[in-house]
């Protein structure tokens, strides 16, 4: 089961490294991008599809990613031979987001639904507060890092936006297969249960309350590495960059691409990197008329995002993934994602 | 093993497959930026025989656009001129401007575009702090000269770490020494305090006024996530405060003059260039208790200002004539002379610029700007201004103090009366090499 899962790990990996040779060094920086919220976007996912937890807190865990990713890398920078500090940093990234995940998870399993989003969208909206108080998280003006080239070795071959997208891609890895182990295992089996019902789970011996913490801790750990790697890309962290919108966007992501399904976050993630920048596109190519142009300013690009993610959830209510998925299940005999029939989940899952 | 588990196995590797085939979707519809655009001269990216791109990130829209965004429209209307005057050298300058939202994470995608899509010849005046330092290592990196950075950070003047970066605003430090010292001529008995942001603009600011003034009789900090300030101006009114110097931007300028206004608490006020612009203030108080509240108001500048200045007549022009006559403030001013200051050093940049020939052009130090003093660019200096004049706002009118125009360092230097002159206009405004 693991071996499986580490093979196609390892060969989904292997194409797309070969993939980022297709691609110029900007849509390598975007794949980066794309890479380093679909760890936050798959774990956000996990966590709402499989134990409905709703975190409107994820863009500060991946905050907490980025500045444990910034404060090693700093503190290291001469103890520490170069190529190890970002492989020290993204430890600490994980360790950072996972512990404050423990925090927020453990108060958060006592809470339900709108309560659980109310406290991870305060703790949120406070980190520009919180990054102001704590002296060394540097402000608004955040934290920088030493800027990383491509390894001498590499400098011939690759840009510097392909070996982001690299170092992108292995941790997004990392981060898919361990997220694919807990779900395809028994946590994700205890996991589905509490989410079905509490109860039950409970008389059959799940403990709801230590599970939910779990899944909330691995799911703040994926952010980490995801804020991690946006540290190593962009050579620092500032709270600026994590928001209350990007949680949304986040949330926006696991919706859209589809709940519980790491080919859904992809999508979800390639659509929240890419849209507003395709938009971007499309909007400055229309000739407005000045006065119009002034009046909406930047806004018809907002206005646009809205309008087309509304469509899109109208469109696939289950997610853009389903609509991938529609021609396979007709193939098949047997119902392959039984993410709607809750009884019959956990009756499978014990065989 | 059912097929429901077999099917998570694969989940990891579809997910990544499904990354790489839009990745390579991606590649497939897009084409290589400039086989559509002229023949370009050199090898010099954005430069081609009639024109130059160039590029900046911006915050049109956030918190910060109120603020900010009329500076990218006053520099896109001074490019227009120049172009309709010829442009620089016979290139037409073609001015993009990217919306960043004042957002750092945002500011890395459009620098990218910008540089990697749009082959850009330069960054021309990235605004702010936190969002331009995403991008100064990338940009020296790349080689891209990433010039007149909108933010007095000390960050911009690192030649050895970053020699393709400089910066436009005065540095924050010589200003708080300049204001500090004028005050304290003014008013040698006075009781001293300072309201500051509580970020870099803040804390430098004050480390230039008490390296004049020494200690002070109060300080006071406020974070603009907070829209009152109640509690600050209370406290300087209990120590007893009788000339006040805001490390404000200029929202929060307006809003501690009309807070003082409404405790009946009278004082000498003293702001910065970054928020002690009147026509802007005024856009914030009203003008009916506007020109009242700001009666007496000291600021820094260095940027041409007094309404018959001949640079500010023809700026005044070009707003009229290229920016639909939006409201005319400092901002106005600020953003056509940092436009007027990236053609002056284009035109020295020689008749095919690189991004070298351009960066070689400032260092020389034969770039002159448009400021009160010239701009001191250097080979080890990429700060424009050393020094600044006093503004003090008289009748309902902001205009430079004669004679207060000093210089100094950044360090513990002293002021010192600047003897030169402003530079003059010439040529209507438009650089000749």
């Amino acid at each position: 089961m693991k071996q499986r899962i580490l093979l196609f790990t390892v060969a989904g990996l292997v194409l797309a490294i070969g993939g980022t040779f297709l691609l110029d060094p900007y849509r390598n920086y975007l794949l980066a991008l794309i890479a380093a919220h679909l760890c936050a976007i798959a774990g956000l996912g996990l966590l709402i599809g499989r134990t409905g937890q709703l975190s409107l807190g994820h863009a500060a865990l991946m905050a907490c990613g980025g500045y444990g990713y910034a404060l090693t890398v700093n503190a290291t920078e001469t103890s520490v031979p170069g190529p190890l500090q970002p492989v020290l940093g993204l430890a600490a990234a994980v360790i950072t987001a996972a512990v404050v995940g423990l925090l927020l998870g453990t108060a958060g399993a006592r809470l339900h639904g709108p309560y659980l989003a109310g406290l991870t969208l305060a703790v949120v909206m406070a980190l520009p507060a919180l990054t102001n108080e704590i002296g060394g998280l540097g402000g608004d003006q955040g934290l920088m890092v030493a800027f990383r080239s491509v390894p001498e070795s590499l400098s011939r071959l690759i840009a510097l936006e392909q070996w982001q997208a690299w170092v992108a891609l292995t941790v997004a890895a990392v981060v898919l297969a361990v997220l694919s182990m807990v779900d395809a295992g028994r946590t994700g089996v205890r996991m589905r249960a509490v989410r079905d019902d509490e109860v039950a789970a409970a008389l059959a011996g799940v403990h709801p309350g230590r599970t939910k913490v779990l899944a909330f801790v691995v799911s703040a750990a994926s952010a980490g590495a995801g804020g991690g790697v946006l540290c190593f890309v962009d050579s620092g962290v500032r709270p600026g960059g994590y928001g209350v919108s990007l949680s949304l966007l986040l949330v926006v992501a696991v919706v859209v691409g589809g709940t519980g399904r790491l080919a859904g976050a992809a999508i979800g993630a390639a659509l929240v990197v890419l849209l507003p920048w395709l938009i971007g596109q499309a909007t400055s190519a229309v000739d407005l008329s000045p006065e119009l142009a002034r009046r909406l300013d930047g806004n018809l690009a907002v206005l646009l995002f809205g309008l087309l993610l509304i469509w899109l959830t109208l469109a696939a209510p289950a997610g853009l993934v389903s609509l991938l998925r529609r021609p396979a299940r007709r193939s098949r005999t047997s119902p392959t994602e039984p993410s709607v029939t809750p009884i019959p989940t956990l009756e499978k899952d014990r065989q | 093993m059912t097929s429901r588990s077999r099917s998570a196995v694969r989940r990891p590797a579809i997910a990544l497959i499904t990354l790489s085939l839009l990745g390579a979707g991606l590649a497939a519809c897009s084409k290589p930026a400039d086989s559509n655009g002229g023949a370009q001269t050199q090898d010099t990216p954005g430069i081609t025989g009639t024109s130059v791109k160039i590029g900046t990130h911006t915050p049109l829209t956030g918190p910060a656009a109120a603020g900010y965004s009329p500076i990218s429209k006053a520099a896109s209307a001074y490019f227009a001129y120049l172009n309709a005057k010829g442009g620089v050298n016979g290139r037409k300058i073609e001015y993009v401007v990217r919306d960043d939202g004042y957002n750092p994470a945002t500011t890395s995608t459009v620098v990218r575009e910008l540089v990697q899509q749009d082959k850009v010849f330069a960054i021309v005046n990235g605004l702010g702090t936190p969002t331009h330092s995403a991008v100064v290592d990338y940009l020296n990196q790349q080689k891209v000269p990433d010039l007149f950075v909108a933010s007095g950070a000390s960050l911009w003047n690192q030649p050895e770490k970053s020699p393709y970066t400089f910066g436009f605003n005065l540095d924050y430090v010589r200003e708080g020494k300049i204001l500090a010292h004028y005050l304290k001529e003014k008013n040698p008995d006075a009781k001293f305090c300072v309201l500051r942001q509580d970020d870099d603009f803040g804390a430098d600011l004050t480390t230039g006024i008490k390296q004049v003034l020494g200690d002070l009789t109060a300080e006071q900090e406020y974070a603009v996530s907070n829209e009152s300030l109640t509690a600050q101006i209370g406290a300087l009114k209990a120590a007893g405060c009788t000339v006040n110097l805001l490390a404000t931007v200029t929202p929060f300028t307006a809003i501690a003059l009309g807070t003082a206004a409404k405790m009946s608490y009278p004082a000498q006020w003293a702001a910065s260039s970054s928020g002690g612009d009147y026509p802007s203030l005024v856009g914030y108080l009203g003008e009916d208790i506007g020109p009242k509240l700001l009666e007496g108001l000291v600021a820094a500048n260095y940027l041409p200002f007094d309404a018959d200045d001949e640079w500010v007549e023809l700026f005044r022009q070009i707003n009229t004539e290229y920016n639909a006559d939006a409201p005319f403030t400092g901002n106005t001013v600020y953003g056509m002379s940092m436009a007027y200051t990236f053609a002056e050093a284009l035109s020295r940049a020689g008749d095919s610029p690189t991004r070298e020939s351009i960066v070689e052009a400032l260092r020389s130090g034969e770039v002159m700007s448009n400021g009160i003093t010239p701009a001191g660019f250097s080979a080890d200096n990429h700060d424009p201004f050393a020094g600044a004049g006093i503004t003090v706002v008289s009748k309902g009118v902001q205009a430079y103090v004669d004679g207060q125009v000093f210089t100094t360092d950044a360090e513990g230097g002293p002021v010192e009366p600047f003897s030169g002159q402003a530079v003059p206009l010439s040529g209507e405004g438009v650089p000749a090499p």
